[in-house]
């Protein structure tokens, strides 16, 4: 049971934190070092449970639209918004939203958490459903190796207590060895077979062999997109078709979405209101970083995350460079990755014909020599991000613009846009 | 006048190609192309006919699962693959490949992979993954620059030279200094990074073995390596 005095004690430390302007997770370290059953105790409350979204990428994105889809079947969702994903970050956004007795005003609570920092968590508090997104090279620097990044996802499956839901088209999610052991109830999503092709696996970079497709059919509760044109999305369930205009862009997201539709329908059962759920569809955006839109005079100006080989492929087909001035930036803080290797495994070639104008970020001359060896043609290098960002404003002003960034490079390009145009508030 | 063909085989993409490896083969075939000559790059996976004609080999590291799917095919191979090094063969061997090249590599549960003995040395896993950016220092090559990401501790035998002993970063085994493996044309790195982009020197060096092989002299042209240049100043700068 919470004491009482450790949610006074936790949100005294998070107003004074506030008020310093520190970081998010500070209080949420306060309040697990005095009461380390906090976390568990708030969320045990909650009568439909708890959501965990993992995966290597569009965890935040699909988070969002999770939280989303939930809110429009009339549930109020507790998140983790501040994208301080592990434990600590999650008991800080509880010591914010609930009242001074402990009590969380919620339904449901979604939350995204990395692969080891999920691990971590349902050590102590059981997740009731987990969507499982994909197992990617991603910061491979800090988990090793893809197989063992498979293996964390699967430890969170089964400590799962009423459902799995998994991307049936990633090879390792999608495999028999993955599921045979998890006992609950697992429902699939993933693409048709036209669409499949659209979607490169680590695995089949680099082969010409063809990847094992697996049968939605092998799944008894399977929700697929069928087709894609423009942005009108085809998703099937329980033998119907749906058609739903999409705001999001960018393939890679619209799986994200089918995953997030088929945990709700998982999490709603037959309580599913339809109607609401393609109306919330129809309208939730990525999360910021993820292809999101700012207006730069007059000019929409785009903003890629690229955090993997996989992302960037992705983020590369998805979005088509002609028309667009691009810009890379490519910074190697630890939250980055500090190896540089990830470049070599992503072709360039849809980038040749356009080139790159402005190359920054503290990599900036990694990246140019990777576009050197595809014959791609670099613009301006520097390493001074914030006058790079400046130049290619300025030099194509008239020109709508997309940069490709890493996650610390897309920060500090965010505080840079900022000071001229609006930019969402993540914090 | 036609270029002369040059044959790059790259061993294992299918199983072996983690970590960027694959910018070794490109920047290989690029410079090749700089240099005037005709680069073919041939992949060759576990039952694949071994091509007659090889002028130089590349192999990348792999997942432990991808090294057990190779092992079977990389020992049938091994008599050829010796007779092509005695012969004078350039090859370069990141990783995983590095340690298979290698007599042996004991797992953590005391299991013993038997290696093609092509480099004198022996590879048993550690406790901890070795990981991070890692400078070394070459008489030949000048400073090479990389990214190491591996749990082997590897030790050199009598017979083989390192590649490389270590300004910062770990190395083979993260106590004698050394840095990969060298053996008549044969190198056996742990550097990722892409290894080639970033030390074109090495590159260069394999190309040169590999035209003097077939056709008695290498006359490279001057390429453009100024991001080279400037990737590597940066690189040196990074935290591990």
């Amino acid at each position: 049971m919470t004491k009482p005095y450790s949610v006074l004690a936790g949100k005294a430390v998070r107003y004074i934190a506030q008020l310093r302007g520190g970081g998010s997770a500070l209080p949420g370290l306060f309040v697990e070092k005095i009461d380390r059953d906090f976390v568990a105790d708030t969320l045990g409350q909650l009568p439909r449970g708890v959501v965990l979204v993992s995966g290597t990428n569009g965890k935040t994105t699909t988070t969002k639209m999770v939280v989303e889809l939930l809110e429009s079947q009339g549930l109020r969702v507790f998140t983790n918004r501040t994208g301080s994903n592990f434990v600590r970050g999650v008991a800080a956004a509880l010591l914010g939203a609930v009242d001074t007795r402990g009590k969380l005003d919620a339904d449901i609570a979604v939350l995204e958490l990395d692969e080891a920092h999920a691990v971590k968590f349902v050590e102590r508090i059981s997740p009731t459903y987990s969507l499982l997104l994909n197992v990617m090279r991603d910061q491979l620097d800090r988990f090793g190796e893809i197989d063992y990044t498979a293996d964390l996802l699967h430890t969170i499956a089964l400590a799962t207590t009423d459902g799995v839901v998994l991307n049936r088209d990633d090879p390792r999610l999608g495999s028999k060895a993955f599921r045979q052991d998890i006992t609950v109830p697992v429902r699939s999503f993933g693409v048709s077979n036209v669409l499949l092709s659209q979607f490169p696996s680590d695995d089949e970079l680099r082969t010409a062999t063809k990847k094992i497709t697996f049968k939605a059919s092998l799944f008894h509760e399977d929700t697929s997109l069928e087709t894609m044109q423009g942005n009108t999305a085809t998703i099937a369930y329980d033998r119907k078709k749906y058609s739903v205009d999409l705001k999001i862009n960018g393939i890679y997201n619209v799986l994200n979405a089918v995953g997030a539709v088929a945990l709700c329908r998982m999490v709603m059962g037959s309580e599913l209101d339809q109607k609401a759920l393609f109306g919330a569809l129809a309208n939730v955006t990525p999360a910021f970083g993820r292809g999101e839109s700012l207006i730069v005079n007059g000019q929409p100006c785009q903003l890629v995350l690229v955090k993997n080989p996989s992302g960037f492929r992705l983020g590369l087909q998805s979005f088509s460079a002609k028309g667009y001035a691009t810009m890379i930036a490519i910074n190697d803080n630890y939250a980055d990755g500090r190896d540089m290797s990830w470049l070599w495994d992503v072709d360039f070639d849809s980038l040749r014909a356009g080139g790159v104008a402005e190359i920054s970020g503290i990599r900036a001359y990694d990246m140019a020599l990777r576009l050197q060896y595809d014959d791609v043609p670099v613009g301006n290098v520097s390493t001074d991000l914030k006058k790079a960002l400046e130049r290619f404003i300025a030099t194509h002003s008239a020109t709508p613009k997309r940069i490709y960034c890493t996650y610390t490079a897309m920060l500090a390009l965010r505080r840079e846009l900022a000071k001229i145009t609006t930019v969402e508030d993540v914090r | 006048m036609s270029a002369k063909p040059l044959v790059i085989l790259q061993l294992y993409p299918r199983d072996m190609n983690i970590y960027g490896d694959h910018g070794n083969v490109l920047v290989l075939a690029r410079r090749a192309l700089w240099h005037g000559y005709a680069p073919k790059v041939v992949a060759y996976n576990p039952g694949d006919a071994f091509p007659e004609r090889v002028d130089l080999i590349v192999g990348g590291g792999g997942q432990d699962s991808g090294q057990d799917t190779i092992q079977a095919d990389l020992q049938k191979i091994g008599p050829k693959l010796k007779k092509l090094t005695e012969a004078g063969t350039p090859m370069l061997m990141i990783c995983g490949l590095y340690q298979l090249f290698g007599k042996s590599f004991t797992t953590q549960d005391g299991h013993v992979i038997q290696g093609i003995g092509l480099l004198d040395v022996e590879t048993i896993a550690g406790p901890e993954r070795l990981i991070g950016n890692i400078s070394t220092k070459s008489n030949q090559f000048g400073t090479i620059i990389g990214y190491e990401n591996h749990s082997g501790k590897t030790t050199l035998g009598p017979s083989a030279q390192p590649l490389g002993t270590i300004i910062k970063g770990a190395g083979n085994n993260g106590e004698d200094d050394f840095e990969g493996a060298r053996y008549k044309n044969v190198i056996g790195s742990y550097m990722h990074g892409s290894l080639l982009p970033k030390n074109p020197a090495i590159a260069d060096w394999l190309l040169e073995q590999a035209a003097v092989n077939r056709y008695g002299d290498f006359t490279p042209t001057v390429a453009d390596d100024r991001f080279a240049t400037e990737a590597r100043k940066h690189a040196l700068k990074r935290p591990r």
